[in-house]
C-alpha cells in the first residue's frame, strides 16, 4: 500500500494544500543509489578541546572524499591538516545566509563536565538551522561507563538528551544520531560513520550506537564491496524485507544463501537465480533444521547469518490460542536461537562472522494484540544480549535491528487508522521501507563493524513508540 | 660583476600625501605627481642634477601617452637628464617591486644608486575608446575604398560614443577586487568587527605618528594638502559598524571603512651602495635584506585573488632562515581588512601551512602590536603604485629609528600577486654614515 499522503503533500498542489492547512509535510526520504557518494555535500567538523575521535573522523571523511568545513579553534584544524583533509572554515559569526552542510559531525569527547557540554551546544546551535534536507547530525561521545570520572559519565550520558531532542526538531528527513565509541575502538569508527552520514541511514534516526574494542582480527574493507567472497543466509529470503536483505548483501558482494518455507520455493528460486544466490527450502521450526542448513550450506560455512523470518498471529492474550502464541514464538525466537546453536556447534559460523537478527520496535515496547509477537522479539534482544561475550571469542559479533513501521504487505493490511498512525508517529512521518533494514543489516554485517555487538539498532525513524 | 652580492641600503623616501579620488589632486596628472616626489626627494638628498643608476617607477592607470611615464618624470625633475628611467607595472605591487629591482641592480654592482618610485591617479583616469567605435574608425583608416569607408563608418552607433572607463575588475574573473577579497573574507570566515578594529586602529595609529611628527621628512605637501586625506582621526570601531556592506551582499562583512578607498598620489624611495652612501654623506636607515614575489592561481584553482602574499612569505622566510616571528616590525598593505586577516589567519591555520604551503607545522601568530605601527593604507590612502614606497620609506624610517631589529613587507596584488621583502635595521654604532 503506497502512502498517498506523502505522494499527495509532495506534489505541488498538494504541497500548497498542507503548507496553507498546516498539516505536516512528510519528506521524500533519499536513498542510496548504486555510484553515490557517501556524502554529497559540505560536511561541518567540530571538536571542542582535545578530542580523541577527531582523527580517525579526519581520515574517514578524507577516504569519502567529503568536503569539509570546521570551525576556527586550533585543535580541529590540527587533525584536519594531520589527516590531510582540506578543510574549509565555518565561522557562523562571517558565514553567508545560504551556506548550508550535508552533515553536522561533534566530537565530543573532550566534554567531561556537565558545564563543557555547553560545548556541544555551542556547535549545533550555530549551525543546526544550516542542515539541508536529508542531512546528517552525528555526535561521538565517550561510553559513559568508559568515563574514568563521575562528571565526565554524567555529561556524556547528558548528550543523550541533547541528540534524541535536536533529531525530532530537525526536518526535511534530516537525521540525528549519537555514537558512543569506547577509548581504543577509535579505529572502529569508519563503517558507522559511512552508514550513519550516507543515505544508507535513512530510516535510522534519534539512535545511540556504541562501538567498542573489535571482535575478532582486524580487516581491511573493500568498502565498494565489503562482503565480497563472503556467504550469507538470510531467513525468510522469499518476500519482503528478507528478499530486500537478501537483495542488499548481494550488491555488497556477498554470495546470498537464501531460506524460506516451501510454499514460496518458487519465488525464492527466482529471487536467489537473480542474485547468483542459493536457495534453501527449510521448515526453521523443525528439529533437524540446524542440522539441515549446515548441511545444505555450499561451502559448509557461512560469514553472515541474518535472522529475518518472522511471523504474526495478532490477538489480545485473552484470546490468543496455544497454538498462535507457541508458533509465532517458534519461528521468530526459538529457531534463531537453535540455529545459532547449531551452527556454532559445527564451526559453521567463520571467525569475523556476523549474525543480524531482526527485533522489533514492539519488542521494547510491547504492543496491545501483539503479546506474542512481541515477546518473541524481546527475547531476539536477549539472544543477543546473552550471546555477544561467548560469540565474542570466538571472533562472531551478533546485533540486531529493531524496525518500526516498515512498508511491506503486512503493513498493507492494517486497519486505516492504525497504518496513518503507525506512519505518523515517528520523527520522519511516515513509514520506512525494507531497504532501510536491509542497509542497516548490511552495515551491521559488513567486515567493517567488528566493534559493535550486542546491540540493538531500531530503523523507525524515531518512532514515538517504545522511545 | 661582482663576485658577492653587496648590502642594499635604503636612505630613505618620500611621498606627497595621498588624496581621495576627485579630491585635490583631480587635476594632477600621474607625471605631475611622480615629478614633484622625485623633486622632493631630490630636495631631501641633495640630488639636484646627480646622475643616478636608474629610475624605476610605475602607475597602475595610465594613459596611453605615458608610455614612458618615469623617463617623462625624471626629465621634468631636479635629476640629471642623463639619468635612465623605466615603467614597472605590477598592479598594488610595483612600488616594492621597484624597490626590489633597482636593489638587485645595486647589490649586483651595476648601479651605485637608484630611485624606486610609483604613483597613481584614479581621478585622471584614462578614459578609451568603445571597443566597437575603435575597430570601425580603424577598419575606416584601413579602408582602400569609398564603399569599404561608408560601410566601416555605418557600423558607428551613438551608444559607441560613451566612453570606456577603466575598471577596477579582474579581467579573467569579471569580479571587482573587493568582490574576490569578499569570497576570502567567507572562506576564511573573516567577522566584520575584527575588520572595522582593524580599520580603526589604522586611522588611530597614522593620526599618532603624525601628531608625533614621524612624517615631517616622509610626506612633502603638494597641492595644498598637508597629510593624507583619508586619515580620519575620529574614526571608531563604533562608527565603522555602522556602515553598509559594499561587498559580498547584504549580509557580506566589508564595508568602504574597512577596505582602502580610490586615492591619488605618489611615493618614491632613494636605494644605494654603502659605499655610494658614505660618499654622499647620507645615513642608511635600513638594508633591503631580501625579497620574494609569488603568484597563486585564482582562475583555475579558484585560490583566494589576494591570497599570493601568504605563499610568498614562507618561501623568502626558508631562504632566509627566519621564522615569522622574528620580526620587530611587520607592514602589511591594508587593501582589505579582510585581506589582512586573511593572511595572518592562513598563516596560522594548520590545514592551509600544510596542505597550500607544505610545511610541518603552520607559521604562527604575529603580534599585533607590531604590525603596521606607524599606520596603514586604510587610513594613508592607496594609490596603487605608490603604496609600496610608502611603506618601504616608513619602515626604514621606523627601523632606523629602533637602531636594531628587522621589519617584513607584505603587499597583495591584483592578478594573483604578492610581493614580500625584508627590510633590516643599521645596528647603532655601525658606520651608517
Amino acid at each position: 500500500m503506497p502512502d498517498r499522503y506523502l505522494t499527495l503533500v509532495n506534489a505541488p498542489v498538494g504541497r500548497a494544500l498542507a503548507t496553507r492547512v498546516g498539516l505536516p509535510r512528510p519528506p521524500r526520504l533519499r536513498r542510496h543509489r548504486p555510484g553515490d557518494p557517501v556524502v554529497d555535500g559540505e560536511v561541518l567538523l567540530g571538536a571542542p578541546g582535545t578530542a580523541r575521535l577527531v582523527s580517525a573522523i579526519a581520515e574517514t571523511l578524507v577516504r569519502v572524499g567529503a568536503d569539509v568545513a570546521t570551525p576556527l579553534d586550533g585543535p580541529v584544524r590540527t587533525a584536519a591538516a594531520q589527516a590531510n583533509l582540506d578543510a574549509k572554515i565555518f565561522n557562523p559569526e562571517a558565514a553567508s545566509r545560504d551556506r548550508r552542510f550535508r552533515a553536522l559531525v561533534l566530537d565530543a569527547t573532550s566534554i567531561d563536565r556537565p558545564e563543557r557540554v555547553d560545548d556541544a551546544y555551542a556547535f549545533l546551535h550555530a549551525a543546526i538551522r544550516r542542515v539541508r534536507s536529508g542531512g546528517r547530525v552525528v555526535v561521538l561521545g565517550t561510553p559513559p561507563p568508559d568515563c574514568d570520572e563521575a562528571a565526565e559519565a554524567i555529561a556524556q550520558r547528558a548528550l543523550e538528551g541533547l541528540v534524541r531532542s535536536l533529531a525530532k526538531e530537525l526536518r526535511g528527513g534530516a537525521t540525528g544520531q549519537l555514537v558512543y565509541v569506547a577509548r581504543g575502538a577509535e579505529r572502529q569508527l569508519e563503517s558507522t560513520l559511512r552508514f550513519l552520514l550516507s543515505a544508507r541511514s535513512a530510516f535510522v534516526d534519534g539512535q545511540v550506537i556504541r562501538i567498542g574494542a573489535p571482535i575478532g582480527d582486524a580487516e581491511t574493507v573493500d568498502w565498494t564491496s565489503p562482503l565480497a567472497g563472503r556467504a550469507a543466509l538470510v531467513t525468510g529470503a522469499a518476500r519482503g524485507i528478507g528478499a530486500e536483505i537478501a537483495r542488499v548483501l548481494a550488491r555488497d558482494g556477498a554470495h546470498v544463501v537464501g531460506l524460506d518455507v516451501e510454499p514460496t520455493q518458487n519465488e525464492l528460486r527466482r529471487g536467489m537465480q537473480e542474485l547468483g544466490g542459493t536457495a534453501l527450502t527449510v521448515d526453521i521450526t523443525a528439529d533437524e533444521a540446524p542440522d539441515e542448513i549446515a548441511a545444505l550450506l555450499p561451502t559448509g560455512r557461512v560469514d553472515v547469518v541474518v535472522h529475518n523470518a518472522g511471523i504474526t498471529r495478532d490477538r489480545s492474550l485473552a484470546r490468543m490460542s496455544e497454538r498462535e502464541w507457541r508458533t509465532v514464538l517458534a519461528v521468530n525466537l526459538t529457531a534463531p536461537q537453535r540455529i545459532n546453536e547449531g551452527l556454532l556447534r559445527r564451526d559453521a559460523i567463520a571467525s569475523g562472522g556476523r549474525i543480524v537478527c531482526v527485533s522489533s520496535i514492539s519488542g521494547i515496547a510491547g504492543n496491545a494484540g501483539q503479546a506474542n509477537y512481541a515477546t518473541s522479539k524481546a527475547g531476539v534482544i536477549g539472544l543477543v544480549e546473552t550471546s555477544a561475550p561467548a560469540l565474542g571469542k570466538r571472533g562472531i559479533t551478533i546485533n540486531a535491528v529493531a524496525p518500526g513501521f516498515i512498508e511491506t504487505q503486512m503493513t498493507a493490511a492494517m486497519p486505516v487508522g492504525l497504518r496513518e498512525a503507525g506512519r505518523r508517529l515517528c520523527s520522519l512521518r511516515q513509514g520506512g521501507l525494507p531497504v532501510d533494514v536491509a542497509e542497516t543489516i548490511a552495515w551491521l554485517a559488513s567486515p567493517g563493524s567488528a566493534g559493535i555487538t550486542g546491540s540493538v539498532v531500531r530503523v523507525c525513524g524515531q518512532s514515538l513508540i517504545g522511545a | 660583476m661582482n663576485a658577492k652580492p653587496r648590502r642594499v641600503a635604503v636612505l630613505g623616501g618620500v611621498r606627497i600625501p595621498f588624496a581621495r579620488q576627485n579630491g585635490p589632486y583631480a587635476r594632477a596628472s600621474n607625471q605631475d605627481m611622480l615629478t614633484a616626489t622625485l623633486d622632493a626627494l631630490a630636495d631631501r638628498f641633495a640630488l639636484e642634477g646627480e646622475t643616478l643608476g636608474e629610475v624605476a617607477a610605475g602607475a597602475v592607470l595610465k594613459h596611453s601617452r605615458d608610455f614612458s611615464l618615469t623617463r617623462e618624470s625624471v626629465l621634468g625633475s631636479k635629476l640629471a637628464p642623463e639619468t635612465p628611467a623605466y615603467d614597472v607595472q605590477q598592479a598594488c605591487g610595483t612600488g616594492l617591486e621597484t624597490t626590489i629591482l633597482v636593489g638587485n641592480k645595486i647589490a649586483l654592482g651595476q648601479i651605485e644608486a637608484g630611485i624606486a618610485a610609483g604613483v597613481d591617479t584614479t581621478s585622471d583616469a584614462p578614459l578609451a575608446l568603445n571597443d566597437d567605435l575603435r575597430t570601425a574608425l580603424l577598419d575606416f583608416t584601413r579602408a582602400r575604398s569609398n564603399g569599404q569607408r561608408l560601410r566601416a563608418i555605418s557600423r558607428i552607433r551613438p551608444q559607441q560614443l560613451v566612453p570606456e572607463t577603466p575598471r577596477n575588475a579582474e579581467p579573467r574573473t569579471g569580479l571587482s577586487m573587493g568582490e574576490h577579497c569578499a569570497v576570502m573574507a567567507r572562506d576564511w570566515g573573516i567577522a566584520r568587527g575584527e575588520q572595522d578594529e582593524l580599520a580603526a586602529a589604522s586611522h588611530a595609529k597614522l593620526h599618532a605618528a603624525y601628531e608625533a611628527g614621524f612624517y615631517d621628512d616622509l610626506v612633502v605637501p603638494f597641492l595644498g594638502l598637508q597629510r593624507d586625506q583619508n586619515l580620519r582621526p575620529d574614526s571608531t570601531v563604533e562608527k565603522l559598524s555602522s556602515l553598509k556592506p559594499v561587498f559580498g551582499g547584504d549580509d557580506g562583512t566589508m564595508t568602504a571603512g574597512n577596505s582602502t578607498p580610490l586615492s591619488d598620489g605618489a611615493s618614491a624611495v632613494l636605494l644605494a651602495s654603502e659605499e655610494w652612501a658614505k660618499q654622499h654623506e647620507i645615513p642608511v636607515q635600513a638594508y633591503l635584506a631580501d625579497a620574494q614575489t609569488a603568484a597563486i592561481d585564482h582562475v583555475h584553482k579558484r585560490e583566494g585573488l589576494l591570497m599570493a602574499p601568504a605563499y610568498a612569505m614562507p618561501r623568502m622566510l626558508a631562504r632566509a632562515g627566519r621564522t615569522l616571528q622574528d620580526f620587530d616590525r611587520y607592514e602589511i598593505h591594508e587593501a582589505f581588512a579582510a585581506q589582512v586577516l586573511c593572511t595572518l589567519r592562513a598563516w596560522e591555520d594548520p590545514v592551509f601551512c600544510t596542505q597550500k604551503l607544505g610545511l610541518d607545522a603552520p607559521l604562527g601568530t604575529i603580534d599585533r602590536d607590531r604590525i603596521n605601527v606607524h599606520g596603514g593604507s586604510f587610513a594613508a590612502g592607496h594609490p596603487f603604485a605608490a603604496t609600496g614606497g610608502r611603506i618601504v620609506a616608513t619602515l626604514a624610517k621606523a627601523l632606523h629609528e629602533r637602531g636594531a631589529g628587522s621589519g617584513v613587507i607584505s603587499i597583495c596584488a591584483a592578478g594573483g600577486i604578492g610581493v614580500t621583502a625584508i627590510l633590516e635595521a643599521v645596528p647603532t654604532g655601525e658606520a651608517g654614515a
